[in-house]
C-alpha cells in the first residue's frame, strides 16, 4: 500500500510540471500581451498614450523577456513565496484575489460530489434491484435529462422559477448584509443556504452519471453465482444485497470520481458565471479576456492542481478499497 | 446485453440442447448463424426501441438543419420592428368556431404607461392564417439555390413569431432552426478530428507499446484530469477578435478535440490489445497472413463498430461544449447563430423574466444531446454481435 502511495505521489511531480507548463503556454497563446490590449482600450476611449509609461511598465512587469524566463519566475515566485504574480487589470498581488475564491469553489465541487455521491448510491442500489420497475424507469429517465441538460441552462431554470415565484434572487452566496462582513455564525448559517442551489444545478450531471454508473455494476454483480448462493442458503434479501455486491459495485464508483470531479469543477465554473457566484468562474472569465495572465494563468494552474489531488485521492482511496490494484 | 431475443436464439447452449432437431439447428437458428455481422448487428439494434428513436430524432434534425432556409419563416438576422414579442401559437379555434387553417392574431404593441415597458397583446380582430409554401424573405436553398420560397408563414402583413422574437426583434424560432447547422456540425468536425488524432495515437500506444505506450498513456491521463471548461475558455479567449465566423468555427472544433481524442484514443488502444490476441488474429498469423493484411482484413472490421458508438457518445459532448464555450462569449461570436450564442441572451435574470421564451434554444440541446446518447447506446450494444454467443 505505501509503495503504491509513493509511485503515486511520485507519478504528480512530472504531472504537475506538464500542467503549470499548460497553463503558461495557453495563456501566452493571444497575440500582444495585457499592456497592447490596455492600450488599445485606452484609444477606444480617446485618451492620450504615454508610450514611454507603457514601455517603462513592460520592463516592470517582466514583459520584454521572454516566454521561458517569464515561465520560470512565475513558477520559482509560487514555489519560493507563495507569490503567484501581479494581476494586471486588479493593481492586486494574484494571491490576494484567487485564495477565497478558489476555496469557494473548492466547497462547492467536494459539497457537489458529497451531493451526487449521497443521491446516487442509494438510487442506483434501488434501481439495481428492482429493475425494470416503475422507479426505475422514472430515475433512468431523470437521470438522462440531468446528462442532457447542460448545467448553466439547469441555473437559468433555477433562476426564473426563484425570481417567478419566490420573488428571490437565486444568485449569490451570500445576501447582501453579510456579503461584506467577518465570518461569524450569522454569515455561515446564510452561506448554507445559498449553497443549497449551486449544490444541486452542479451535481446534477454527476449523480445523473454515477447512478447509471452504479445500476451498470450492481445489475452485473447480481447476477453472478455467488449471490445466488447467498440466496440459496437463505440470506435476507438486504444482506444479500449490501453485505457483497454494493461493496464490489462500489469500485468503479470510487474510480469514477477520477473523472467526474473536474467535470463538476468545470460545471461549476459555468454556473458561477450565471449564478454570479463570488467563485472562480466569474473572475477568470474577465482576466481572459482582458488577457490578464496571471491571474488567468494561475486560476486555471490551481484548479487542474486541484482536480490531479482529487483524482490522487480516488486512486489512493481505490487502492485502499480493493486489494487487487495495490499489487498491480 | 442478453435481453434481446435474438441474442438469446443465438446461444448454442439452445442450439445443441436436446429437444432440437436431429441436427441440433431449426432453420430459423440456420438464418443466423449464416448471417453477416452487419446483419447481427442490425437486429440487435433494432431491438433497442430507445436507440432507433434517438437514430429517428438525430436524422430529423440534421434534416432541419439542412433544410434550415426552408423551414425557418424569416432570415435568421432578420429585424422585425418588434422586439421582444412574445410568441404566438397558431390556434384552430375561434369565436366563431372550427377552422382547419390554423390562424393567428395580429400583434399590436403598447407602451405601458406606469412602467414604460412595451407590452404586447393579441388583437384579435385581425386573423392570419398560416399557410404552406408562402414567399417570404430571400434565402438560399441548400445554400446554392437562391430563392424566396419558405414552407410555412403568413402573407398580407402579419407576423408568425412562433417562438417569440429577441432584444433586436429577431424570429427565436427562425434564428434556432439556422442556429442548428453549427451547433449540430460542430459537433461532427470536431469529433472527425479527434478521431484522427485518437486513431493515430491510440494505435501507435496500442501496436508499439512500451515506452511509446506509456508516455501517451500519461499524457492522456494528464489531460484527462484537467478541468476541461477552463482550459477550453482559456484556448478560446486567445482567438483574436477580428477572426471571421469560419475561422472561429475551425478553431472551436480544433480546441474541442484536443481534448475529446484522449477517450477515443483509449477506446482503439483497448480495442487493438484485445484483439491482438484473438484467436482468429493468430490464425492468420499463422496463415502467414502480412501485417497490413491482419489490419485491414480482421482488425479494421472488427473495431469500426466500436469506433462509431464511441464516436455517437462524443458527438453530444462536443455539442453541449461548443454551447457552453458560446454561451460564456468566448465561442461562437454573433452575427454567426448557434444554440449558445442564442443562450447567450438568457444570460442575465432581467431579460430572462422579461422574455422566459428566449430559454427556449435549450430544448434542441437537450433534445439532440439525449438522442445522440440514446442512439449511442444502442450501437455500442449492437457492436458486438456475437456478445451472446459466449
Amino acid at each position: 500500500m505505501t509503495a503504491y502511495i509513493v509511485r503515486r505521489l511520485l507519478f504528480i511531480i512530472p504531472t504537475l510540471i506538464v500542467i503549470s507548463i499548460i497553463s503558461f503556454i495557453i495563456i501566452r497563446l493571444p497575440p500582444g500581451d495585457f499592456l497592447t490590449m490596455y492600450m488599445s482600450t485606452l484609444m477606444e476611449e480617446g485618451a492620450e498614450i504615454n508610450h514611454e509609461l507603457i514601455e517603462a511598465l513592460r520592463r516592470q512587469y517582466g514583459l520584454d523577456r521572454p516566454a521561458y524566463v517569464q515561465y520560470s519566475r512565475w513558477i520559482w515566485g509560487i514555489l519560493s513565496r507563495g507569490d503567484f504574480g501581479y494581476s494586471f487589470e486588479w493593481g492586486q498581488p494574484v494571491r490576494a484575489l484567487i485564495g477565497e475564491r478558489l476555496l469557494l469553489t473548492m466547497v462547492i465541487s467536494v459539497g457537489s460530489l458529497l451531493f451526487a455521491w449521497s443521491i446516487a448510491l442509494p438510487v442506483g442500489i434501488y434501481s439495481a434491484v428492482k429493475q425494470y420497475s416503475l422507479p426505475d424507469y422514472i430515475f433512468t429517465f431523470l437521470g438522462f435529462i440531468g446528462l442532457a441538460t447542460p448545467n448553466f441552462l439547469l441555473a437559468i431554470i433555477f433562476m426564473y422559477i426563484a425570481s417567478q415565484y419566490f420573488g428571490t434572487g437565486a444568485g449569490g452566496l451570500f445576501s447582501p448584509e453579510y456579503a461584506d462582513a467577518a465570518w461569524s455564525f450569522g454569515k455561515f448559517v446564510d452561506f448554507l443556504k445559498h449553497l443549497i442551489i449551486p449544490l444541486i444545478i452542479v451535481g446534477t450531471s454527476g449523480t445523473a452519471s454515477l447512478i447509471r454508473i452504479t445500476r451498470a455494476n450492481l445489475l452485473d454483480e447480481l447476477k453472478k453465482p455467488y449471490v445466488e448462493a447467498a440466496t440459496a442458503k437463505g440470506l435476507s434479501k438486504a444482506r444479500r444485497v449490501l453485505k457483497y455486491p454494493v461493496r464490489v459495485a462500489l469500485n468503479p464508483f470510487v474510480s469514477s470520481i477520477g473523472f467526474v470531479f473536474p467535470q463538476i469543477v468545470s460545471g461549476e465554473i459555468i454556473v458561477s458565471v450565471v449564478l454570479n457566484l463570488p467563485t472562480t468562474g466569474p473572475l477568470l472569465l474577465r482576466a481572459l479576456l482582458a488577457q490578464d495572465m496571471y491571474l488567468a494563468g494561475s486560476f486555471v494552474l490551481m484548479l487542474a492542481v486541484m482536480t490531479v489531488f482529487g483524482v490522487l485521492l480516488s486512486d489512493i482511496l481505490l487502492a485502499w478499497l480493493d486489494p487487487r490494484i495495490r499489487y498491480d | 446485453m442478453g435481453k434481446s431475443v435474438s441474442g438469446d436464439e443465438m446461444t448454442p447452449k439452445e442450439a445443441d440442447g436436446s429437444v432440437m432437431p436431429e441436427n441440433g439447428v431449426t432453420p430459423g437458428d440456420e438464418v443466423i448463424f449464416l448471417a453477416p455481422p452487419w446483419k447481427l448487428m442490425w437486429w440487435k439494434f433494432r431491438e433497442h426501441k430507445l436507440a432507433v428513436a434517438g437514430a429517428t430524432v438525430v436524422l430529423i434534425m440534421y434534416c432541419i438543419a439542412l433544410f434550415a432556409g426552408f423551414i425557418a419563416p424569416y432570415g435568421a438576422t432578420q429585424r422585425m420592428r418588434q422586439p421582444l414579442a412574445p410568441p404566438q401559437i397558431p390556434r384552430f379555434i375561434s369565436d366563431d368556431g372550427f377552422s382547419f387553417r390554423p390562424f393567428v392574431y395580429g400583434l399590436k404593441g403598447e407602451l405601458d404607461r406606469t412602467t414604460f415597458e412595451r407590452v404586447y397583446v393579441p388583437d384579435t380582430s385581425v386573423r392570419y392564417p398560416v399557410e404552406f409554401f408562402v414567399r417570404g424573405a430571400p434565402h438560399k436553398f441548400l445554400g446554392l439555390i437562391p430563392t424566396n420560397l419558405r414552407l410555412f408563414g403568413v402573407p398580407g402583413g402579419g407576423t408568425l413569431y412562433l417562438m417569440g422574437t429577441d432584444r433586436l426583434g429577431r424570429d427565436v424560432f427562425s434564428r434556432m432552426v439556422v442556429a442548428a447547422q453549427i451547433s449540430l456540425t460542430i459537433g461532427l468536425v470536431g469529433v472527425f478530428l479527434s478521431l484522427v488524432l485518437g486513431i493515430v495515437l491510440g494505435g501507435m500506444s496500442g501496436y508499439f507499446g512500451g515506452a511509446v505506450d506509456n508516455i501517451i498513456q500519461r499524457l492522456i491521463e494528464i489531460l484527462r484530469s484537467f478541468p476541461t471548461i477552463p482550459l477550453w475558455m482559456a484556448l478560446a479567449a486567445a482567438m483574436p477578435p477580428f477572426w471571421s465566423p469560419v475561422m472561429v468555427y475551425f478553431a472551436i472544433t480544433i480546441i474541442l478535440s484536443m481534448i475529446g481524442w484522449t477517450g477515443l484514443a483509449r477506446v482503439v488502444r483497448g480495442r487493438f490489445l484485445s484483439l491482438r490476441e484473438e484467436d482468429f488474429v493468430i490464425a492468420a498469423r499463422l496463415s502467414a497472413a502480412t501485417e497490413a493484411r491482419i489490419i485491414r482484413k480482421h482488425l479494421l472490421p472488427s473495431f469500426t463498430s466500436h469506433i462509431i458508438a464511441s464516436i455517437t457518445l462524443s458527438i453530444p459532448r462536443m455539442i453541449l461544449a461548443e454551447t457552453a464555450l458560446s454561451f460564456l462569449g468566448v465561442g461562437m461570436r454573433p452575427p454567426a447563430v448557434s444554440w449558445g450564442v442564442m443562450l447567450q441572451d438568457a444570460q442575465n435574470i432581467y431579460s430572462v423574466v422579461m422574455a422566459p421564451w428566449l430559454m427556449l434554444p435549450g430544448i434542441p440541446v437537450v433534445v439532440t444531446v439525449l438522442a445522440f446518447n440514446f442512439l449511442g447506446d444502442g450501437l455500442r450494444d449492437a457492436a458486438d454481435p456475437y456478445a451472446g454467443l459466449n
